[in-house]
């Protein structure tokens, strides 16, 4: 079996999924040992609001896995396990209206197959189903643009901040340089490089969106490393590597792990906004963004059609809504003073 | 505080040779000379036209001279033509701006003044059932993509209601104004959330401080205590984010111009990504990042203007 | 016996509702002050007392501060219960303030001139020139050369120059008491002795009552005329200064007495107060 058909195995896809569900969650449960999330767990528990948002992107999550995990069919192929527990659903022809017996275009003859809680896309697809599924690339993009710029912000940031001098120059010198650039621009020209895809989109967006996280971590940083216990770990003689990661990087965790939720909103926004200027996900998964691309055009149409991108703007509206008030809530948890 | 700024100003030259570097090296990947010339020339053109095309153009020199040329270009401003209209960069940035300047500054403006009494309001009834309720209104705001603003009020505002053009764009006079009315409206409203919060932020710091328990004990009035102590506290650091907002109210915004037809810069350079007009898109990279690293001088210039600590050093 | 009618307070008690519940800052104190007197309130961080100051006009955010009962008498006049336009009357006009850091309790963006200024129009608004009302004022704090220092800004001043400030802005309009809590805990020792000699002046020329809320025994002894000592929201000691100074009865004043070190004693240990054993006693 040759490297790329392992790759693609669908074994080997789902225990990659798996995985990375695995390795936040055993990262969270790291983060639980440290005194100040905990204290700040106590706060959450009485953030109502907080605490709904959390489900809300807890059921997001549940879905993309969903369509993320798959298990062979019976013609040798795969489906995802959302594409089974929706089998019941039937594709049919064309455009038909939410709850329609009959397709809207009157030309087409015939009953429906089915009934379609959101009516049907150009395709006849079920555009409730094909909602569901964009939650996958939702959390592919998220995901791996996380998984790229989160560890580079971090580590790039309290580097920064610890070392000051030549790398703090070094350092600073390439974020402000990344950061002159208008950050469109930048994302469009790696993308024509690099093609199309949702793999070279995260690369393009992780790339590009290290900056502010790092500027953060760099300030937090250089802030904690005045504190006097870090300059009494100095004077116990321990090495600048443990300094660093047993003392700084578990005091700059949490606005790691707030950045890092509020970064994802802001990319699962940036990939509706590529997929209508024709960078984003290729032509084919199902993606909020090309389905409201596509409702550009079916709002002109007559009968008009609006199903397809309210539902789109819908799901996308309320993961980026949860994911920016449960954002908000860490922040309140962590830091009461700011409220 | 002269030197300040010198220094500022110096460490800015190395910045721009950066985008530069990587601007010249972005132009070189998209491209090889030769589909460069395939893209200008056409497919029916020779290998002989396409060679000397390319010779023409110094497209045949070793990349370091190259680079010596295309940073002599940028600095006499020869940012050469679009592979689309054939016209002149110069102009059609110098023509690209207006538009987008129509749109913007009045969106900009009327969402400073929202955002700001927007934040004033909620310090002064802050923590209060009605401060929650306008934090998560402000995050709803932020939570909608721009293309569905856009949709959704040309569909029902513009074409089936008629209220407004759908589409177009015209200087002067009130038809103007029918033109400008709704993507002003958006871009306002895009920004708003997101600026509400953040300076809601500052003036709720800056209400936490000292001098305002001082205020209090001399007996100033609870309205005059935000409008006028916090206010102008909390302004320094509300002027360098508005300084810093500057270059993108140059460039436009690209989605509201696009669907709407306004032909500013944001528009030429979504018509040029999606025509692979490649000049335009390296042009607009390095137009942008000048403008970029200017804001960055203006805001800590006008950072030190503002605050008497450092004015006054 | 001199009228002690100007301020009294009686079983006041204020709670604050924190994450980990309700403390108790203040549990239950009365005391009364006659014009033109010099009351110290002398205890550690956490004893109540620039609660209490801050109490006088209702200076407490609250939420998380809770005025639990008891009343404070401004002559006869419960200002916990008066209309928020009246408390802004007294404020600045009849109980002015100074705090402990001078640097942050003034306005960095504005000019010294403007802040005493806004508080002249504010309760004098029959003042017509307001400059030199606020040179007068300036002078009477003891900085060299007021007409220069109109246009400066706080972060211009020293620390010294910038208390005299704060006192000046107080004294501007007038008031009946100032109230200074710790007003030069955050500054240097000579510093320190010129403000209390400065306020002790002051106490004299315009007949006005001061409360002053320190930690330190040391600094009240020229200037106090009574002394109320506070522990853990309660005031355990009150007295004439001398008498309290000379013959401390309660415990704690003891051992915050003991704690003062004196020049020339002999090398020994500091004194140091246990603090639970005392909570048993008071």
């Amino acid at each position: 079996m040759s490297f790329s058909e392992f790759f693609n195995h669908w074994i080997t896809q789902d225990l990659l999924v798996i995985g990375s569900f695995a390795l936040v969650f055993w990262l969270l449960r790291a983060g639980a040992r440290n005194e100040r999330w905990q204290r700040a767990f106590v706060r959450i528990k009485r953030d109502r609001t907080g605490l709904l948002a959390l489900v809300v992107v807890l059921l997001y999550l549940t879905v993309g896995a969903l369509e993320c995990l798959q298990i062979p069919d019976e013609g040798g192929g795969t489906r995802s396990i959302l594409d089974v527990l929706t089998s019941s659903v039937k594709q049919e022809r064309s455009y038909s209206a939410p709850f329609a017996d009959a397709p809207l275009d009157a030309a087409q003859h015939g009953k429906l197959l089915g009934k379609h809680l959101l009516g049907t896309d150009v395709l006849g697809k079920d555009v409730f189903v094909q909602m569901l599924k964009a939650c996958r690339t939702a959390l592919i993009i998220g995901g791996l643009t996380s998984a790229i710029y989160v560890p580079l912000g971090a580590l790039l940031g309290v580097l920064a901040g610890y070392f000051r001098r030549w790398v703090d120059d070094a350092i600073q010198y390439v974020y402000t340089t990344l950061a002159s650039i208008p950050e469109i621009l930048l994302l469009v020209a790696i993308l024509m490089v690099l093609g199309k895809g949702l793999g070279t989109m995260s690369i393009a967006l992780g790339v590009t969106g290290w900056v502010g996280l790092c500027r953060l971590i760099r300030g937090e940083t250089m802030r904690q490393a005045e504190r006097p216990y870090v300059a009494a770990a100095r004077a116990l003689g321990q090495s600048h590597r443990n300094i660093v990661l047993r003392h700084l990087m578990p005091n700059v965790m949490h606005l790691v792990l707030i950045s890092a939720i509020l970064g994802f909103s802001n990319i699962v926004l940036a990939e509706a906004i590529l997929s209508y200027l024709g960078v984003g996900a290729p032509v084919g998964t199902a993606s909020w963004g090309v389905m409201i691309d596509a409702g550009r055009t079916e709002l002109g149409r007559d009968p008009l059609v609006w199903w397809n991108i309210s539902a789109a703007t819908g799901a996308l509206f309320g993961l980026v809504l949860a994911l920016n008030i449960l954002g908000d809530s860490l922040r309140n948890a962590f830091d009461p003073k700011r409220t | 505080m002269f030197n300040y700024l010198v220094r500022r100003i110096l460490y800015a030259v190395p910045i721009l040779l950066g985008v530069i570097v990587i601007t010249f090296l972005l132009d070189n990947v998209m491209m090889s000379p030769n589909a460069k010339a395939a893209r200008v020339l056409g497919p029916k053109a020779t290998g002989a036209a396409r060679t000397e095309w390319i010779h023409n153009r110094g497209l045949d020199r070793p990349l370091p001279s190259q680079f010596i040329h295309y940073v002599g270009h940028l600095a006499t401003a020869q940012f050469g033509t679009s592979w689309v209209t054939g016209r002149d960069l110069r102009e059609v940035f110098f023509r690209g701006a207006g538009p987008s300047l129509c749109i913007t500054l009045p969106g900009f403006i009327a969402g400073f003044l929202a955002s700001v009494g927007l934040a004033l309001f909620q310090v002064f009834v802050r923590h209060s059932p009605l401060d929650r309720a306008l934090t998560i209104a402000s995050v709803a705001l932020m939570s909608v993509p721009t293309m569905v603003y856009v949709i959704f009020t040309q569909a029902f505002l513009a074409l089936a209601l008629n209220y407004f053009p759908a589409y177009g764009f015209s200087y002067g006079g009130l038809g103007m104004v029918r033109f400008i009315m709704l993507p002003a409206v958006i871009f306002m409203l895009i920004n708003l959330g997101y600026d509400a919060r953040l300076y809601r932020a500052i003036f709720l710091e800056e209400i936490g401080q000292d001098y305002v328990r001082t205020a209090y004990a001399k007996g100033v009035t609870n309205s005059r205590v935000l409008a006028i102590h916090v206010f102008k506290n909390g302004l320094i650091a509300i002027i360098t984010l508005v300084v810093a907002e500057l270059p993108r109210l140059i460039l436009g915004s690209l989605l509201i111009e696009s669907l709407f037809g306004i032909p500013g810069l944001g528009n030429v350079l979504v018509q040029a990504i999606q025509t692979g007009d490649q000049p335009v898109v390296m042009t607009s990279v390095f137009i942008g990042s000048l403008l970029y690293l200017l804001s960055f001088i203006l805001t800590d210039i006008f950072y030190a203007l503002a605050d008497p600590r450092i004015r006054l050093s | 016996m001199p009228d002690q009618s100007f301020l009294e307070i009686k079983n006041l008690a204020i709670d604050f509702a924190t994450e980990g519940g309700v403390v108790e800052a203040v549990k239950g104190i009365s005391f009364s002050m006659a014009r033109g007197e010099t009351l110290a309130i002398v205890g550690e961080s956490g004893s109540g007392k620039s609660v209490t100051g801050l109490a006088l006009t209702r200076l407490l955010p609250e939420p998380p501060a809770i005025y639990k009962s008891g009343e404070i008498l401004l002559d006869g006049q419960d200002v916990l219960k008066m209309p928020a336009n009246d408390l802004r009357k007294i404020r600045g006009a009849r109980i002015a303030y100074i705090f402990q850091e001078p640097s942050t309790s003034l306005n960095p963006v504005f000019t010294i001139r403007n802040q005493i200024a806004e508080a002249i129009k504010l309760h004098r608004p029959e003042v017509r020139d307001l400059d030199a009302e606020v040179i007068q004022y300036l002078d009477l704090v003891g900085i060299v050369d007021p007409a220069k220092r109109l246009h400066d800004y706080p972060h211009q001043l020293s620390g010294g120059m910038q208390q005299r400030v704060m006192i000046a802005m107080a004294l501007s309009c007038q008031p009946e008491l100032l109230v200074a809590d710790e007003p030069t805990t955050a500054l240097d020792v000579t510093i320190q002795k010129q403000i209390i000699d400065q306020l002790r002046e002051l106490k004299e020329r315009v007949q006005m009552a001061i409360i002053l809320i320190t930690h330190n025994f040391g600094i009240i002894g020229g200037i106090a005329d009574r002394v109320a000592v506070m522990f853990r929201g309660k005031i355990v000691e009150y007295g004439e200064t001398h008498t309290v100074l000379s013959n401390p009865q309660h415990p704690y004043t003891k051992a915050l007495i003991e704690c003062i070190p004196q020049p020339g004693q002999k090398r020994r240990r500091l004194a140091t107060i246990d603090h639970e054993a005392l909570e048993a006693a008071v």
